[in-house]
């Protein structure tokens, strides 16, 4: 990058420690505290930095790592907010600001750009190098594949490269992902790109749901962020239920599909003892039974856990009417607590382009709701806690269904119509 | 670098698109396939109704990357794998290749680079990741380098297939957690309520946001040198830095009194047992940079009894479920106390109701 070296040299260690006397003919300060995550097997962060550090010269990355070495030697955290985006939008960047740029003014502006990946991950070389160019002409050079919402954090750029770094990577078809009190950013397993086990094109849907809310990931306007997750059955690979507000997991009506001959295969290499100890004693609602030889499920009693067709991949399989099951309100701690999602919508197709039309009405349905019975910062389970459930499927206009519940009210106090 | 006139009129195309990004095997068998096994530790194969096979070769990653860190990989990918890659939502890195002959080469190639392949089947995989010292602007630890030491700790377990079930690790900075539930997770705790700067706080913090962000109304309106600012009930507080968030003058962070948790039996799949939130089983660890290791010894020490006790498919919490809580601690030999005992909302549903009792 042009200037690099220039103020390099101007941004010499301010941090008045021993490091200002690094004076090995490296470009980094010392950082004997970072140093030690070098050691050990596992890749470590710290030497790619400093490898990227001392090839690109970018006092930015000198910066940050001496930031960061005083954040280790201090035990606090030294970045806080502010906002920067990019024209006509109101969200994606990430804004991070020294508190103690006088010590170290190089990691002064340290800003990080949310990028959305595509669905499942899946890059080509030529895209990802791309990226990279990109990425290395206005910024850090530091990537993190993934953020926990799925992004591709592009981190450290500073304020008046943000546009034009932007503009190039829209030209090459990216975009940037949400923040604030909008639609976020997807996460998708690989679904049918690989696994037997996807009961839907989760790829698909993932990519028609964020372009549809696209407006409301770039423009945040709601009461506070909305997650989808994608998974491609109840194995539930992305952790939809415990964070995506709206976890979208695989699933299947029918009977699960038996290949006998392979049951079979199964039980002669492995034993009848290994089929009643790890495939039928794990059954949760007992539903396999052993009989002459084999297995018989019974469907009305299969709650479509996966088990067994993890544990028997090649013998057994979802059934052939699949679709998804919705669930809804999953968030982590703040403020009431964890909240795992529940289940909304026991069961819809997902197949044809009508089937994923309606799918985004019904979410269409259901912001519109929150928006009007939510509270400011306010996730929609917590909404759903505070209303109760009842009031939002009367709201919606989705029906009462009794896998909506784990048992009935255990409550008598209510106000019945009669 | 000033800012010149746009020529580029923003598209608002949203995520990228996949096709294009898709192995052609994969792009030809999509949604037929039909079975997979596992060859050897950090291999899969897939193999489609159509009989074709594609073989995905899984290596860890430290997840803070480097454009230089990125190439490195796409040049792997270019040489075994027509080119293609993915990543997993555990940070792990994925090279999928019709040609079974690749794989023997592309692994010697990646652990020669220094990233270990593994991560498959029942294994210890890589932690699901927060922020740190970083990027966040409210953590009162690093998040890479707790994950660095934890993945040291545990490469091997990385490495091979010799637990009951699927390990899953996270990290969280703060007790907000954004590492989310895991089979093992740690995350930081807040043991001092929140110290006011009252200068900062009248001027950068909007004082009923702050107010309303507290879970137990600790915080109230106050005056002080006749201007107003707020003030917290520290026997209400419960010391989980929400306020911090929403008014950084609520300085919650502190290098001795913010400590570490860590908490078991967390479980997002479906598969057998109904998904589960994680229970608290250790904490007041201290916040021990560069290296944690009193945290890393109490993942050891529940790794250890769990891969001895668990029986093939039980995950963490599903081994506990099985032997109690009181032999998880005498097995773990960490110390049961009286902050164990659940005092927040529905407490209750995590007491015994029941005379079901183990001596
Ligand atoms: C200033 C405050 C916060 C910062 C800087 C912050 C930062 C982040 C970042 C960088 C991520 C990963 C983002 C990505 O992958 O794109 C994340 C994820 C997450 N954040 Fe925060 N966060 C903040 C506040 C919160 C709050 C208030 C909550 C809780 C209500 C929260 C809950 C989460 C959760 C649960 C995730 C992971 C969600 C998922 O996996 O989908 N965060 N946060
Ligand atoms: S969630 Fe199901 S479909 Fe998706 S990758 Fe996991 S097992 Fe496969
Ligand atoms: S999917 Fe689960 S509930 Fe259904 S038969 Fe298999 S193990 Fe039993
Ligand atoms: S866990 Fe807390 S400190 Fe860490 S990244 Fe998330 S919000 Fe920031
Ligand atoms: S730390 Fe939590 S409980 Fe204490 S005052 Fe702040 S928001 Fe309230």
């Amino acid at each position: 990058m042009d200037g690099a070296n220039d103020s390099a040299v101007k941004g010499s260690c301010q941090c008045g420690g021993g490091c200002a006397s690094a004076g090995n003919g490296k470009f980094l300060n010392e950082t004997p505290m970072l140093d030690q995550l070098e050691s050990g097997p596992w890749p470590s962060f710290v030497s790619g930095f400093k490898e990227l550090a001392e090839r690109t010269k970018k006092p930015m990355l000198r910066g940050v790592l001496d930031q960061l070495e005083y954040s280790y030697q201090t035990k606090m955290g030294y970045w806080k907010g502010g906002l920067v985006t990019v024209d006509g939008y109101g969200a994606g960047i990430i804004t991070r600001y020294s508190m103690i740029k006088d010590k170290y003014p190089e990691a002064a502006e340290f800003h990080t750009m949310r990028i959305q990946p595509a669905p499942g991950l899946h890059y080509n070389t030529a895209m990802l190098r791309e990226l990279c160019d990109t990425w290395e002409k206005y910024g850090s050079g530091i990537i993190t594949l993934h953020g926990q919402t799925g992004d591709i954090m592009l981190q450290g750029i500073e304020q008046d490269k943000v546009q034009e770094c932007f503009d190039e990577l829209n030209q090459n078809g990216w975009d940037l992902g949400g923040a604030g009190a909008g639609m976020r950013t997807g996460v998708s397993c690989i679904g049918q790109g690989r696994c037997e086990n996807a009961c839907y094109d989760n790829l698909k849907l993932h990519l028609d749901a964020l372009k549809h809310f696209s407006p409301q990931v770039h423009r945040p306007e709601w009461n506070y962020k909305l997650k989808f997750k994608f998974s491609g059955c109840p194995n539930d690979c992305t952790n939809a239920i415990m964070r995506s507000d709206l976890a979208v997991i695989g699933t299947w009506r029918d009977a699960i599909d038996i290949d006998h001959d392979e049951v079979k295969a199964w039980i002669a290499e492995r034993g009848v003892d290994a089929l009643v100890n790890n495939v039928i004693n794990h059954c949760p609602t007992k539903a396999i039974m052993l009989k002459d030889g084999d297995i018989d499920i019974s469907t009305r009693d299969c709650v479509r856990c996966m088990h067994c067709i993890n544990a028997m991949s090649k013998a057994l399989s979802p059934g052939k009417e699949r679709g998804i099951a919705l669930l809804m309100g999953g968030k982590n701690t703040l403020k009431v607590g964890v909240n795992m999602g529940s289940l909304i919508v026991p069961f819809m197709k997902m197949e044809s382009d009508e089937d994923r039309e309606a799918f985004l009405e019904l979410i269409e349905e259901i912001i519109d709701w929150w928006d009007d019975a939510g509270l400011d910062h306010e996730r929609i389970g917590e909404t759903i806690e505070r209303v109760g459930l009842k009031q939002f499927l009367d709201g919606v206009g989705i029906e009462y269904d009794i896998n909506q519940i784990s048992r009935p009210r255990d409550n008598p106090y209510f106000k019945a119509k009669y | 670098m000033s800012s010149q006139e746009r020529t580029w009129k923003t598209i608002e195309s949203g995520p990228h698109t996949y096709e294009e990004a898709l192995h052609p095997v994969v792009r030809k068998n999509y949604g037929k396939w039909k079975y997979h096994e596992i060859p050897k530790p950090g291999v899969l194969k897939h193999v489609a109704e159509s009989g074709d096979a594609i073989w995905t070769v899984r290596a860890g990653t430290p997840r803070q990357d480097t454009v230089d860190k990125v190439r490195l990989l796409c040049d792997i990918a270019d040489k075994y794998s027509d080119g293609f890659l993915r990543f997993t939502v555990r940070n792990n890195v994925e090279f999928l290749t019709p040609n079974g002959e690749n794989v023997e080469p592309m692994i010697a190639e990646l652990e020669s680079l220094g990233f270990p392949v593994g991560g498959t089947g029942m294994c210890v995989s890589a932690v699901s990741h927060t922020q740190g010292w970083l990027h966040c602007d409210i953590p009162a630890t690093d998040a890479s380098g707790v994950v660095k030491s934890m993945m040291d700790t545990v490469y091997n377990e990385f490495k091979d297939m010799q637990m009951p079930n699927k390990v899953r690790l996270s990290t969280s900075c703060c007790s907000i957690n954004c590492g989310g539930q895991a089979d093992i997770a740690v995350v930081v705790k807040h043991t001092r309520p929140p110290r006011i700067n009252h200068d900062h706080l009248v001027k950068t913090c909007e004082l009923p946001k702050a107010v309303a962000r507290c879970p137990v109304a600790a915080i109230r309106p106050t005056v002080v040198d006749g201007k107003k600012s707020l003030m917290v009930d520290e026997a209400k507080c419960i010391c989980c830095g929400a306020c911090f968030g929403a008014c950084p003058a609520m300085e919650i962070n502190h290098p001795e009194h913010s400590k570490f948790a860590v908490w078991v039996g967390g479980k997002n799949s479906n598969a057998r047992s109904k998904p589960s939130t994680m229970s608290l089983v250790a904490h007041n660890l201290p916040n021990n940079p560069p290296r944690w290791p009193e945290v890393t010894e109490v993942i050891g020490r529940i790794l250890t009894a769990y891969k001895a006790g668990g029986r093939p498919w039980e995950r963490i919490g599903e081994w506990i479920n099985r032997i109690g809580w009181k032999r998880f601690f005498e097995e773990t030999g960490l110390e049961f106390d009286d902050n164990m005992i659940d005092s927040y909302r529905h407490a209750r549903t995590t007491f015994n109701q029941s005379a079901h009792i183990r001596f």
